[in-house]
């Protein structure tokens, strides 16, 4: 067996999910191939081939890859996968944009989302906003898979020297072009790999009170700010914070959740999460259900407790 | 410009599924079921561009049981012109719903397609970006802004990892909704009644020459992994000894 992992990144370096992708990789076996399509890579290339289990760096560039455009990011693939038994990426807003695509042009069934491997052929994905697991069986002769990143380990550090490899980058499918890219300016982790996450909701009551409670609670643990979708459909916080089935799903190892009540398709996104705290005032709220340790009263006066509490950063 | 919009019969957002028994298939009888909300908003999306002027017919169609008619009227009710069930007792995946859209985009030359950008079911994310391949046309996930430019193009602000990217696509396209694309309407009760003498076209995968059989094996469903059950802490100073001492997480 030999499997093409794609690699995700920011044309500087790759992104913390592909470590855990490439732990998925690894559990199913076979030689990894990594694929770094994009323009002006090489560096990101170099840094992916000295990952351990690495085989061969495949390198395409070209000016048409460097946005991560959907159209030509599958064509590229597709000249690629028949020499694989397996393609994977993370299940991330851009491996869910172009892996089904891929999908269609070799007609090819996808297992998106994985959460485990139980075989080279058969893996588990949740369905129903993870209130229920799915194992499904692959009789296909490429296996495709997206990989949600936050349920393997990190691959642990080590030495490799894989060779890079150059292949043709393809052409440009010409059907869609960039108007304008606006990211969140953040000093904070990335809220899917970040160690802490502390994420607010409706109790919160104002963007203003979101702010300025959890903002002082996120310094003091170095962690991401999250939010639950009515926090966000509130305008409390932008939608690139909110975790949930339509959101970001996030496994730290500590989650926070203060003022969240705990609706199913919030949960979906943080259940996973190594200690999770809930701080609500009502005590039946059913984050609770989920929490290790909950703590109810006023969360005006508990997140700022909390805060003092903790060691500085 | 003729918009098709994909909708799915789905449970009910506000009803948690569980695994049959027997592990073969989430328990889904005498449970309400629904259109899908993704479908609900690209729906809206649709009807709002025929009300501006930019849509001539709105053409709603559902691949799966006659059970599946109810989610059509619904559509009808909400604003869509005309409907088209493929009917199919197969349990549908993803590529064979894309391959069935594909040949009925083939049949009524949409200029746009407008798909929710999941099923809340399987949580697939699959179908549009399948059908968009198939036709060889651009796609836009994840919108949650569309603008129909008099160029032929549509531009899609789309969320992404980190913020917001705004493509310009050339049309025909296929469009995914997201959560915050709109905020769907109600159907009226005068809509309701209207909606039951709209057309409602029946085909299915054999008329339409479609292979749907599964190409993935469903070995079994089952609850995820529980969680313990935690415990409630009396203050600040309780939480943040079990943090550093209990769980160590501190």
């Amino acid at each position: 067996m030999t499997l093409l992992v794609v690699a995700e990144h920011d044309h500087q370096t790759f992104k913390p999910s592909l470590l855990q992708v490439l732990t998925a990789a690894q559990a199913i076996g076979g030689d990894i191939h990594v694929l770094v399509a994009g323009n002006g890579v090489e560096a990101v290339a170099r840094a992916v081939s000295a990952l351990p289990g690495v085989a061969v760096v495949k390198l395409a560039q070209g000016s048409h890859l460097e946005e991560g455009n959907a159209e030509n990011l599958a064509a590229l693939v597709k000249m690629l996968a028949p020499g694989y038994t397996h393609v994977l990426a993370a299940a991330s807003a851009s491996g869910k944009n172009w892996m089904p695509r891929l999908a269609a042009l070799l007609d090819v069934a996808l297992i998106a989302d994985i959460v485990r491997v139980e075989s080279a052929d058969t893996f588990t994905r949740p369905i129903y906003a993870g209130s229920v697991w799915a194992t499904y069986r692959s009789t296909e002769a490429i296996k495709l898979i997206t990989v949600r990143s936050t349920a393997f380990d990190a691959l642990s550090a080590g030495e490799g020297q894989a060779p890079l490899e150059p292949v043709e980058a393809g052409k440009d499918e010409n059907l869609s072009r960039r108007v304008s890219l606006a990211l969140t300016a953040s000093t904070r982790p990335e809220l899917e790999s970040a160690r802490v996450v502390v994420s607010g909701g409706r109790g919160l009551g104002s963007a203003e009170r979101f702010h300025a409670l959890l903002e002082p609670l996120a310094d003091k643990l170095n962690a991401a700010l999250g939010a639950s979708r009515a926090a966000v459909d509130l305008g409390y916080v932008s939608n690139d914070y909110q975790v949930g089935q339509t959101g970001k799903v996030v496994a730290p190892e500590l989650y926070i959740a203060v003022g969240i009540s705990g609706a199913i398709q919030h949960l979906a996104g943080m259940k996973s999460s190594r200690v999770i705290v809930a701080i609500n005032k009502d005590p039946d709220a059913p984050i609770f259900a989920v929490a290790d340790y909950g703590l109810v009263g006023d969360l005006n006066e508990l997140v700022p407790a909390l805060t003092a509490a903790l060691p500085a950063a | 410009m003729k918009v098709l919009v994909p909708v799915k019969r789905v449970l009910d957002y506000n009803i948690k599924a569980r695994p049959k028994a027997d592990g073969s298939s989430v328990e889904l009888s005498g449970l309400k079921m629904s259109m899908n909300p993704f479908d609900e908003i690209a729906l809206e999306a649709a009807i709002r561009l025929k009300e501006a002027g930019q849509a001539a017919e709105v053409l709603a169609v559902s691949c799966g049981t006659q059970a599946s008619q109810e989610t059509l009227r619904t559509a009808l009710a909400l604003g869509a012109d005309r409907a088209l069930l493929v009917e199919s007792t197969i349990d549908l995946q993803p590529l064979a719903v894309a391959k069935l859209l594909h040949a009925v985009a083939l049949r009524e030359s949409p200029g746009l397609v407008l798909c929710g950008k999941q099923a809340i079911d399987d949580d697939a994310n699959q179908t549009g970006q399948m059908l968009a391949a198939l036709l060889g046309w651009a796609q836009a996930t994840f919108a949650s802004r569309l603008e129909l430019k008099d160029s032929g193009e549509a531009w899609v602000t789309r969320e992404i990892d980190g913020g917001l990217e705004t493509l310009a696509v050339r049309l025909p396209a296929v469009i995914t909704a997201d959560l915050r694309l709109n905020e769907p309407r109600f159907a009226t009760l005068p809509n309701i009644m209207k909606a039951k003498k709209k057309p409602l076209e029946t085909l299915t995968p054999e008329m339409l020459q479609v292979e749907v059989q599964p190409r993935l094996t469903l070995l079994r469903v089952s609850e995820p992994p529980e969680r313990a059950g935690g415990i409630k802490v009396a203050d600040v100073a309780e939480l943040v000894d079990r943090l550093k001492h209990q769980s160590k997480v501190l």
